[in-house]
């Protein structure tokens, strides 16, 4: 290691993307769109409690605007690639860092969210890759409709293991946003002695909220609550 | 692992001085001492400082080893005595590790460019209290380690981080500013330490209550240093 450490690539922007401060608030960046994502998809899909006529046009007026529906789409699948990216070079660093392992590890002060970002993160790419198949592709749905979303939801929430995976899954999804959110200021330079535990707090309340409102749907659907109308069957 | 009795220990004695009751006792035996570093035994230098039971200078919260008392345990505990365990500090001997790698982060820019000759009069700069009060916060750090330590990434985001912020605050430390963040980090990054997850862990071990703060300010100098760069890197071979 030289006294002083010049980064090695002579290229100035892959340089800038060497440093892990990059690395990270990229990641940082990147999860702040996917957060939006979440809220946005939400948002839209608990309209499913208005009736099949509301979410079905709710879905139609989505995919009216090819351009706007690509661009979201691109938009989603560049950070949903550099998220990881990014991730997969900090979590290699990180296996270097400590090559022995300590004997006895006590991890107090820290949440179990913030500690399995790293687990939950790869269940979460599984389960948006199945959701996918499921619900825009069809390709592993019984009953698929491409204009009927409101049926293919109740279709698809009627087998039991596959409610209950969804609602694991946006657990999972949910406690990595609660670290997630609370870290993006910090990571793009932001502290405040007054604001970052108010953000820390605001982003466990967000984190649950929204996993009450995601998995609001399949019971609803599995108690009866959203059930298919007659115009639907 | 190995296994020692620490017999005739006094509540009132320091981690070190019992230490230094078992070397003793293992040097009239004829067998090795355990080795372990300290100087000031007040605290304040930052030598000391190990692993006990998994936590970074043992149970006390902004305690050094060297002023954690025999009292903090109970009689018959068995404790797990580890040195600091990451890449950049490779273990010498038993529980003293090279820590070597926080000097050349240092030396790469944690410093200010002082005029020589006498000193000016010292309220000719103005420095604003909450800044002159963050900078103190962080420059408490002594550089024991265990930041790294306590890490699960085994990042020292909050050593360097309080190098870059105590000087960064500072009227005197602007000059240098994006220079000092864009060489500290490269440095860091080039003794293979981690990358900071936000966690927390150090700040809780942290013998001197460093926050998390100083680390949101490493991150924001660096990028905006990053984005202004105007080749600082490249001219480090100076």
């Amino acid at each position: 290691m030289s006294p002083t450490a010049a980064a090695g690539s002579s290229n100035r922007a892959l340089r800038f993307f060497e440093a892990t401060i990059v690395k990270k608030a990229v990641v940082a960046v990147t999860g702040l769109v996917l957060f939006g994502f979440v809220t946005g998809h939400m948002l839209g899909n608990l309209q499913i409690f208005l009736g099949p006529e509301r979410l079905n046009a709710y879905a139609a007026f989505l995919k009216s605007n090819l351009e706007l529906l690509w661009g979201a789409r691109i938009t989603l699948l560049i950070s949903v690639f550099a998220h990881i990216f990014f991730t997969i070079q900090l979590w290699q660093l990180k296996n270097q860092a400590r090559p022995v392992a300590y004997v006895k590890k006590v991890n107090s002060h820290s949440s179990a969210a913030s500690r399995t970002m790293y687990y939950s993160g790869p269940v979460i790419l599984a389960f948006v890759v199945y959701h996918l198949l499921h619900f825009t592709v069809g390709a592993v749905h019984p009953h698929f409709s491409e204009t009927d979303v409101y049926s293919n939801v109740v279709y698809g929430f009627l087998q039991l293991p596959v409610a209950l995976s969804y609602m694991v899954a946006v657990g999972l999804l949910c406690m990595h946003l609660s670290h997630g959110i609370a870290s993006i200021p910090q990571t793009l330079g932001f502290n405040h002695p007054v604001h970052t535990p108010k953000i820390k707090a605001a982003a466990r309340v967000i984190a649950t909220l929204y996993f009450l409102g995601y998995a609001s749907i399949p019971v609803g659907v599995m108690t009866g609550i959203i059930r298919l109308s007659s115009m639907s069957l | 692992m190995q296994r020692y009795e620490a017999k005739d220990v006094s509540p009132d004695m320091s981690f070190l001085e019992m230490l230094d009751v078992v070397n003793e006792k293992l040097i009239a035996e004829g067998t090795a001492p355990i080795t372990f570093e300290h100087d000031c035994r007040e605290g304040i230098c930052g030598s000391c400082g190990f692993m006990i039971n998994g936590v970074a200078h043992g149970p006390k919260s902004g305690t050094t080893v060297c002023q954690l008392h025999m009292r903090s345990f109970k009689d018959g505990d068995e404790l797990y005595l580890e040195p600091w365990r990451a890449k950049a500090f490779p273990v010498l001997k038993d529980l003293m590790v090279d820590r070597n790698a926080f000097d050349r982060i240092i030396a790469a820019g944690g410093f200010i460019t002082a005029r020589t000759g006498s000193a000016q009069d010292a309220n000719s700069i103005p420095v604003p209290k909450a800044y002159a009060d963050r900078a103190m916060d962080a420059a408490a750090c002594i550089g024991c380690g265990a930041c790294v330590a306590s890490c699960p990434n085994a990042s020292a985001a909050l050593f360097t981080g309080a190098k870059i912020s105590h000087l960064g605050l500072l009227p005197q430390g602007q000059a240098e500013r994006d220079r000092r963040a864009l060489r500290m980090i490269a440095q860091f990054s080039s003794e293979l330490f981690g990358s900071c997850t936000n966690i927390g862990e150090c700040e809780a071990a942290c013998p001197k209550h460093i926050s998390l703060s100083v680390i949101a300010q490493m991150n924001g100098d660096y990028l905006k240093a990053s984005v202004r760069d105007r080749g600082a890197v490249k001219e480090s071979s100076d």
